[in-house]
């Protein structure tokens, strides 16, 4: 699927004859004369689509898909906008998928009417490797909640995981059996697990930090838990109070007593590429925790750029050492955007081989070692970005939106995600005409 | 809770001894050839604690080739020439009106960051870009500075003019690969605007100017959708052919991702050397790094960034537009590949003309280091 399906926000843009309108709510619109040109990147005034002077005969056919962003009427009444605007992007999403098939990007659903001729074999050797499916893990109510300075209702986070697992999202982290001592954000996790336990259509781990929280975790309904170490002496000293070491051998007597309930344990490296107090991290170091907490039962190995310092030149020498000691298919990353770098991480961390990718809807939780930076990349953007590379992900991005409206709404901040503000935005001033 | 106590450690343990420069070098300097081998200098601090920590700085050898051990990143160009656009098509698109010294001292600032083209401004009618009317008192102030070049935008030949009699050296023209685009944009056909272009580039021709191609609307256009890449390496060839000495090939409504990217880049590639091609990828759906990240993996050696990501998209109000430049320098640098550009006084330029604009950096590395120098403060 192209991700050009998905500003499908132009598609309610409105009717020429009302276009002069959105320029009032645009910056930067101008309007040319003939002799004196306006510059830029300025949306002047608009026009219909004329005929083209191309007689490219490719270029006719694309002009007769029906492409998104072509504006048509719109129908009247605003008071659903978003919801009719979300539903026509999943609507569309179904009819575009078929749109273009290029027969040189493997897995894109493009018509080969789209595809140009004389057009090189684009299955482009940094394609190639990437998986056809990856597997989002979000982490917004757990990772993104938890550092939140305002403590979010049960209510409000239960529905949260009802919307994103309606977007499609297979594994949602839940919350947290850490002591509410220290992570009082999420005191309420028992009262979560209770409200989610119908769920079906999703897992829903949760984090256990030893054993005490993982039984707390069975016995309020958990199926899936999580355990967190680091590739940083001197992070995990004064993150978890305790060695490296000291935290692996706890984290044994979880995954022996998951075992025995059968239950699957995730394990977490944090600091994989950069810690606040040591600096650069070896890779082996993270190979090394990463392969112990594999060894010791768990059934997948998140690698987490906590302070979000990696770049794909310190990512892929990590990744190399850690996929020299655990499958590659067992691996997911958990890239931080803190330096706006997490995108181009995942994208070389999908050339890798990698297929799991963890993120937070509309970006939740900040970065706690850079007050007022970023933390979590976003859902939305990572799903924009699959989307274009042809990545299935089962997610749909209308709903995903919506639950990042939802919480964005309730913490009364704009959502962390450029892909759902634009889109928002772009909606927004189409439905105030 | 664990967080503030992190926090105040973090502060007391950074100090003043282990600047955010200190700290980002030693996670930005990192090599592809990077092992275990290599022997880190450990710098130690002394805390509060009385505890050693060890800050590692790992130093690389300048003999530290950057040949990459992983098929991915193989082909990443040495070097990478970044054009800074903000003067220009950052503040064209700002509501406010910028001095004209405040601009001045922008461009000042961007050119000792070490950055070897600044885009000044732009000699379009002030009746459409007011934001840029004082084009000619810009290109007169900055007339005495060396290191850097500063092209200007020219829509026509009227343009062209007010420019080189301004002291202009150098000229951007722009075209569009949609025509929808083309015309409501520039109120001509694409051809039309081809035909006018070639005036300016003859004219530029004759006193030895370099004139720079932009083609705009490369992988989408709000009218029309989805731009065939056919389309895109039409204009881009004949903007090379007429003369143009680099083709940057902007998605102006940044909807584009690696795998709409490749595609145009490939066509593109079939006609324009790949030397003669710049990208200037808009972050409105925060995919500029990454579609910057696969241009360099198909060899592309330019790209156009804008500091602090001056410059929202007219297209999605609040939206973000450009890529912010601090954002891809620290890219670049973590890849090992040169820029010139020394990112802590980029940063300085950057924070200068967010102050003025009293708006925090669109860039997260800016943000994520300022935040770190206030914490270090502590």
């Amino acid at each position: 699927m192209s991700s050009l399906e998905e500003p499908l926000g132009f598609d309610k843009l409105p009717s020429m004859s009302t276009i002069d309108r959105i320029q009032r709510f645009s910056a930067g619109a101008c309007r040319p004369t003939v002799d004196d040109m306006g510059m830029g990147n300025c949306w002047i005034e608009g026009r219909g689509c004329s005929t083209s002077n191309s007689s490219d005969e490719d270029y006719e056919e694309y002009k007769g898909e029906a492409f998104p962003w072509r504006r048509h009427v719109r129908d009247a009444s605003d008071g659903e906008a978003f919801n009719r605007r979300a539903k026509s992007l999943s609507k569309n999403r179904m009819k575009f998928g078929h749109v273009c098939k290029s027969r040189n990007l493997p897995d894109q659903h493009y018509s080969s009417k789209c595809t140009e001729r004389g057009t090189r074999s684009i299955t482009n050797k940094f394609l190639n490797g990437i998986p056809k499916f990856v597997k989002i893990v979000e982490v917004g109510p757990r990772d993104g909640l938890q550092n939140e300075k305002n403590i979010v209702p049960t209510s409000v986070k239960v529905e949260l995981i009802r919307r994103l697992v309606s977007s499609g999202l297979p594994v949602v982290e839940a919350t947290s059996f850490v002591s509410p001592k220290w992570v009082p954000q999420l005191a309420d996790a028992k009262d979560v697990m209770k409200a989610v336990c119908d769920i079906e259509d999703a897992r829903l781990p949760v984090l256990t930090p030893n054993v005490k929280g993982f039984e707390a975790a069975v016995a309020a309904g958990a199926k899936e838990v999580a355990i967190f170490a680091s590739a940083s002496e001197s992070f995990s000293k004064s993150n978890i109070n305790c060695s490296i070491e000291e935290s692996l051998a706890r984290y044994r007597a979880v995954c022996l007593a998951a075992k025995e309930h059968s239950v699957p344990v995730r394990g977490y490296v944090s600091c994989v590429v950069g810690c606040p107090v040591e600096g650069t991290i070896p890779p082996s170091k993270v190979a090394y925790v990463a392969k112990e907490l594999y060894d010791m039962g768990c059934f997948e190995i998140s690698l987490g750029d906590t302070i979000g310092v990696g770049t794909p030149g310190t990512v892929i020498p990590m990744l190399e050492a850690v996929m020299a000691v655990v499958p590659a298919e067992k691996l997911a990353v958990h890239f931080h955007d803190t330096y706006g770098q997490s995108l181009p991480n995942i994208l070389i961390s999908l050339q890798m081989g990698i297929s799991t990718v963890d993120s937070s809807v509309a970006g939740l939780g900040g970065c706690p070692y850079a007050k007022g930076a970023s933390g979590n990349v976003a859902t939305e953007d990572v799903v924009y970005m699959l989307n274009g590379l042809g990545v299935k992900t089962n997610v749909d991005l209308a709903k995903l939106m919506l639950a990042g409206e939802f919480i964005s709404n309730h913490l009364g901040r704009q959502s962390g995600s450029k892909t759902a503000v634009a889109l928002c935005r772009v909606t927004a001033d189409a439905s105030k005409i | 809770m664990i967080a503030a106590r992190r926090l105040d450690k973090i502060s007391r343990l950074m100090g003043s001894r282990a600047t955010p420069s200190a700290f980002l070098k030693a996670f930005n300097k990192e090599s592809l050839l990077w092992t275990e081998s290599l022997n880190p200098k450990v710098r130690l601090l002394g805390n509060d604690d009385g505890d050693a920590v060890r800050f590692s700085t790992y130093h690389y050898s300048s003999n530290c080739n950057h040949s990459p051990t992983n098929k991915v990143l193989r082909n990443l160009p040495a070097h990478v020439k970044i054009v800074e656009v903000g003067p220009r098509d950052g503040l064209q698109n700002e509501k406010e009106i910028v001095p004209t010294s405040t601009k001045v001292q922008l461009i000042k600032m961007l050119v000792s960051s070490g950055l070897t083209v600044v885009e000044a401004t732009s000699f379009v009618s002030p009746k459409w870009v007011p934001q840029l009317a004082d084009a000619k008192d810009v290109m007169d102030a900055i007339q005495n500075i060396q290191g850097a070049r500063f092209p200007v935008l020219t829509p026509n030949l009227k343009g062209f003019e007010a420019a080189v009699s301004a002291g202009a050296k150098e000229v951007a023209i722009f075209a569009s690969a949609s025509e929808s685009f083309s015309k409501s944009n520039i109120n001509c056909s694409i051809e039309d605007s081809l035909a006018r272009f070639r005036d300016v580039v003859s004219a530029a021709r004759e006193i030895s100017l370099p004139v720079r191609g932009y083609v705009s609307c490369v992988v989408g256009c709000p009218v029309e959708g989805i731009v065939p890449p056919s389309k895109v390496a039409y204009v881009a060839k004949q903007l090379f052919d007429m003369g143009c000495s680099e083709i940057s090939l902007g998605d102006t409504i940044g909807v584009g991702t690696p795998g709409t990217v490749i595609p145009m880049l490939e066509n593109v590639m079939n006609f324009v050397p790949i030397d003669n091609l710049a990208v200037h990828f808009h972050d409105t759906y925060g995919q500029a790094l990454s579609n910057i990240l696969t241009s360099l993996q198909m060899g592309i050696s330019n790209v156009d960034s804008s500091v602090s990501g001056l410059g929202g998209c007219p297209y999605a109000k609040g939206g973000s537009g450009n890529v912010a430049t601090e954002d891809v320098v620290y890219m670049l640098n973590g890849l090992g590949i040169e820029t010139n550009v020394d990112l802590e006084k980029l940063l300085l330029a950057g924070d200068f003309i967010c102050k003025h604009l009293r708006r925090p950096p669109s860039s997260k590395t800016a943000v994520a280091l300022s935040s770190k120098k206030a914490n270090s403060k502590l």
